[in-house]
């Protein structure tokens, strides 16, 4: 039954959209976080999907995978805070580059793409009934 | 009975179809958020009438029969030739699916799918009215 092919593809995007909105999480969670594990201030991180064949007929359906998470590479915001600890001799404090609406709108993204899955599945599921059906009653 | 069962032959194979043709759509939408994915998509019309003849799209032709006593040969692979959707907004990530466009068609494909279902069970109802001994 093919259809069940369906469901793994949805899992795999569904999978791919919450380790997204985890990311947008921790990015969220680390906007003003100043001093990271490594002692520079935290860097966004960003998930890459990659289009991966799954199930027994790989070439009809293509599941999503994380293939890698970035860093992303844009300047460190800079603020003028010189009674900051962390601040440098010319009194700027480096902050995370954290975009706030971009992450906000990312999440938006993430969490309707989740429910499209969702609904998907659900179709799929509705249709594997049916045929259940035949010849009833 | 070979009426019953050609007409029952050709609703499974429209079914197998809609069966792939959601595949395809389910990876579109899967697929909505990934970088350079191209959605895809086949022609019902033209997947059932190779279905049908015995041909299939992704390679060459069905086996022949020359022989009374040869069996059948189902043929590798599917009778449906993907195809790249054409693009009507473009995305600087390089993705062409259309969220609008996939739910559209995926609506409509588990529709005809329970459309194929129902005259299935029809057919069964038929012949089990036409089974049922006479009242009185």
């Amino acid at each position: 039954m093919s259809l069940f092919n369906v469901f793994q593809v949805s899992s795999s995007a569904m999978t791919a959209q919450s380790m997204r909105l985890n990311a947008v999480a921790s990015n969220l969670a680390n906007a003003d976080s100043i001093v990271s594990s490594d002692g520079k201030p935290y860097r966004a991180k960003q998930v890459v999907f990659e289009a991966t064949p799954m199930g027994s007929n790989g070439e009809l359906s293509k599941g999503v995978r994380v293939r890698q998470v970035v860093e992303d590479a844009s300047p460190a915001r800079l603020v003028y805070d010189p009674k900051n600890p962390a601040a440098d001799e010319k009194g700027y404090v480096a902050f995370p580059n954290v975009n706030v609406v971009d992450e906000m709108t990312n999440m938006i993204s993430a969490s309707r793409s989740y429910q499209t899955n969702v609904e998907v599945m659900n179709t799929a599921k509705t249709m594997m009934l049916r045929t259940l059906q035949i010849g009833q009653g | 009975m070979a009426s019953l069962e050609q007409h029952i032959s050709v609703l499974s194979q429209a079914m197998n179809l809609r069966t792939q043709r959601h595949q395809v759509l389910a990876s579109n939408i899967a697929n909505a958020d990934t970088p350079n994915y191209k959605a895809r998509d086949f022609g019902f019309e033209v997947a059932m009438q190779n279905a049908i003849a015995g041909r299939n799209d992704a390679g060459g032709v069905g086996m022949a029969r020359t022989s009374a006593g040869h069996i059948e040969g189902s043929g590798a692979g599917s009778s449906a030739a993907l195809k790249y959707r054409s693009e009507t907004q473009s995305a600087v990530d390089g993705n062409t699916v259309d969220m609008d466009v996939e739910r559209a068609q995926i609506t409509e494909n588990a529709l005809q799918y329970q459309i194929l279902t129902q005259l299935i069970s029809e057919k069964f109802k038929g012949m089990r009215s036409a089974l049922a001994p006479t009242s009185g």
